[in-house]
């Protein structure tokens, strides 16, 4: 009907869609996605802040400027008896570490400065043998008691995970049939999801008794066990990780291979391993870093006994009770160290290194992947 | 030229032969060697966990019964139960989910759908992939100076709420990085197809991306709730507590804990001292009596028929979204 197409149709019947509202709501959205994206840089923030100023604290504390006061005793007093040292040694020990400035005129000696007490405490824990923070008298504090414990398991977990990896993520990739591959995969998801707690539970009270009857003199906490569970915790990261880097090796080099005459092992070997190498190389320093900030395993199983660092070589005897970077923490955790305290600041410096060190083996393996991937297309 | 002809020169052709020919079988064994080495390798790995599994049940089993699922801890073994510690486990999983899933969903969309990609959202994709790293112990100590210390008079000091936000913490990089890859397997079409039809970027995404997405998402954030759930190192540093008489919340008898408290009494659950699963376990594994080791392997028994459950749900939920691609 010619009617209908004479008069446009009234502007006020036609939809409009209300722009400037969707405009301004878009951008709400925006902004409050991108403040939760930021969550993740404020928790990184918030974890290396922490670390950092209870760690100075740490460092700061009055203990060590008492302690190196009383170190320097026999330069500040040249003549003095050993009896005499010993006295003033017993009034400074006296004094109350927070006063020591304030204090400093009963004793009628200028202590150190904070800044000498700060190095000084800066050496006492890169350079002393022992572990005793918790203790009242002859406190120390080498962070290498812990530092070797910790890469004892370590080294115990890598030598189990690494070979068993690397060959079940061979069998998976190269060998298993489809089928079986299909049920494998999640038997390993299952291995990698059970908590690190029950982990410890088999460590400590399943793998240690028996590994006691093939090893009288293995003692109930010990680094062997803890350390080989640990490996059993961190293989299926090994396992599947090898595995995608495996799988992601071009099927050509592997027919150019065989068609070289070179059986399957030798394709293996000579092929597919060096062409998956860095993938491999990644995936074992991720789980070295896994292993060495893995916690529940070794405080329940490897033990809370710090060995010092002598001749008698007990800081790498793997059948004695040990203590870890990890099981520290745990220990004065349990223990409700109050706020403020010298046993508080302690686990913030302990996981300031232990931070370190596993911040500095993830930043090995990416450049390790950047650096060395074989780039097929 | 007269050194490289030598150095290609063919050896004897006797020689040839006899090594070709005469290793062949050696070879063979080899391979043979080797591959029988890759299944005992596989073997191995699951013998373990069948160790593992048939320990746990033969010392756990016994103890399993309704009065240990409902007691609470005790000084003697045979009276003590986990119901301080289902409770606690409880009240986490219900808050971390209500902190983790909208930040977590949020990032990613940010990251997948909203950034153009600069400095920015390099710089959070860097540091979502180094967090994946930090071990969960440190994340502990994060939450002890920052929800236990500084945010004291909202948490509460030690209380389930500080708990929930370290473990929030803990497994948003596992919800990010699913909610991206979910986001990512949405097919560009459809969000092409709604921009041409005039809807705003969050319009396309709210009525066509994520609803596509959504069972990803799910899933991974069913796979973050199974991390948390096991986690026991970053709550021991908190002070989580190790010995509850009671339960979080305002539900004085049994069942112990009601959904409605986060309603009725919110502060009362939040603010709350607290154990869960994975403490009470450590708790009696390191005691020296069998009894309450074979109560720690029967709250284990627990703790994994839970975590299977979490697992099965998102397997179940991975497979329809798949069925729903292809």
């Amino acid at each position: 009907m010619p009617t209908e197409f004479s008069s446009p149709p009234d502007q006020s019947s036609l939809w409009k869609p209300n722009r400037s509202s969707s405009r301004r709501v878009e951008s709400i959205v925006r902004v409050v996605c991108l403040v939760f994206a930021a969550i993740s840089i404020l928790t990184t923030l918030g974890i290396v802040l922490t670390l950092i100023f209870e760690t100075i604290d740490f460092f700061a504390d009055p203990f060590f400027r008492q302690s190196l006061w009383i170190n320097r005793l026999p330069d500040l007093l040249p003549g003095a008896s050993e009896a005499q040292i010993q006295a003033v040694g017993d009034q400074i020990q006296a004094l109350d570490p927070t006063q020591l400035s304030e204090s400093s005129q009963a004793i009628g000696l200028e202590p150190p400065s904070q800044t000498a007490g700060f190095f000084y405490a800066i050496t006492r824990f890169f350079t002393d043998t022992r572990w005793t923070p918790l203790f009242a008298n002859d406190t120390d504090f080498g962070i290498f008691v812990l530092i070797s414990a910790t890469l004892m398991t370590t080294t115990i977990a890598m030598a189990v995970a690494v070979p068993l990896g690397l060959l079940i993520a061979i069998f998976l990739s190269e060998y298993a049939a489809p089928k079986l591959r299909q049920v494998l995969k999640p038997v390993l998801e299952l291995l990698a999801g059970v908590p690190s707690v029950v982990f410890g539970y088999f460590a400590l009270l399943t793998v240690t008794p028996f590994l006691q009857q093939l090893i009288p003199s293995l003692q109930g906490f010990n680094a062997l066990s803890a350390g080989m569970v640990l490996g059993v915790s961190i293989l299926p990261l090994v396992a599947s990780l090898s595995e995608d880097a495996i799988n992601a090796v071009p099927q050509d080099l592997r027919q150019g291979a065989f068609a070289m005459g070179a059986t399957k092992r030798e394709t293996i070997q000579a092929v597919v391993i060096p062409a998956a190498l860095s993938g491999i190389v990644a995936s074992i320093i991720l789980a070295m870093s896994r292993a060495i900030g893995e916690t529940m395993i070794v405080s329940l199983a490897a033990g809370q006994n710090p060995q010092p660092i002598d001749g008698d070589l007990g800081f790498i005897n793997p059948l004695i009770p040990v203590m870890t970077m990890t099981a520290f923490i745990v220990q004065v955790s349990l223990g409700d160290a109050p706020f403020g305290s010298l046993a508080y600041k302690t686990i913030f410096a302990v996981g300031m290194t232990l931070f370190l060190i596993t911040l500095a083996l993830n930043i090995v393996s990416y450049w390790f992947v950047r650096r060395f991937r074989e780039k097929y297309d | 030229m007269a050194s490289s002809q030598s150095q290609f020169s063919l050896p004897t052709s006797s020689k040839v032969e006899s090594e070709f020919a005469g290793n062949l079988p050696q070879r063979y064994t080899i391979d043979r060697a080797f591959k029988l080495a890759t299944w005992v390798a596989t073997a191995i790995a699951i013998a373990v966990l069948g160790w593992l599994l048939f320990d746990v049940l033969s010392q756990g089993l016994g103890r399993l019964n309704w009065q240990f699922l409902t007691s609470f801890p005790s000084r003697r073994p045979e009276n003590a139960g986990i119901i301080g510690a289902l409770a606690g486990t409880f009240w986490v999983m219900i808050i971390v989910p209500i902190v983790a899933f909208p930040v977590g969903v949020g990032a990613g969309l940010y990251l997948e759908e909203f950034s153009d990609d600069h400095w920015f959202s390099r710089l959070i994709e860097i540091n979502i992939s180094n967090l994946a790293g930090v071990p969960s112990i440190i994340y502990g100590l994060l939450g002890l100076a920052a929800f236990v210390r500084i945010m004291e008079p909202i948490t509460g000091g030690r209380s389930v709420l500080a708990g929930a936000l370290t473990l929030a913490l803990l497994v948003l990089p596992i919800i990010i990085v699913a909610t991206r890859e979910a986001l990512r397997a949405v097919p560009e079409g459809i969000r092409l197809a709604g921009l041409a039809m005039g809807g705003s970027r969050w319009q396309v995404v709210r009525d066509h991306v994520l609803p596509a997405a959504i069972s990803g998402v799910l899933t991974g954030v069913i796979l973050a709730l199974s991390r948390a759930i096991g986690e026991t190192a970053p709550l021991i540093t908190i002070g989580a507590l190790t010995f509850v008489p009671f339960t979080p919340g305002c539900t004085e008898e049994f069942p112990y804990f009601n959904p409605l408290d986060l309603v009725r009494c919110p502060m009362n659950v939040a603010q709350s001292p607290f154990t869960v699963m994975p403490i009470q376990i450590f708790n009696w594994i390191s005691r020296p009596q069998q009894a309450f080791h074979e109560n720690g392997a029967a709250a284990i028994i627990v703790l994994l028929v839970m975590l299977v459950l979490m697992n099965s749900i998102a397997i179940a939920l991975r497979s329809r979204f798949q069925g729903q691609r292809s």
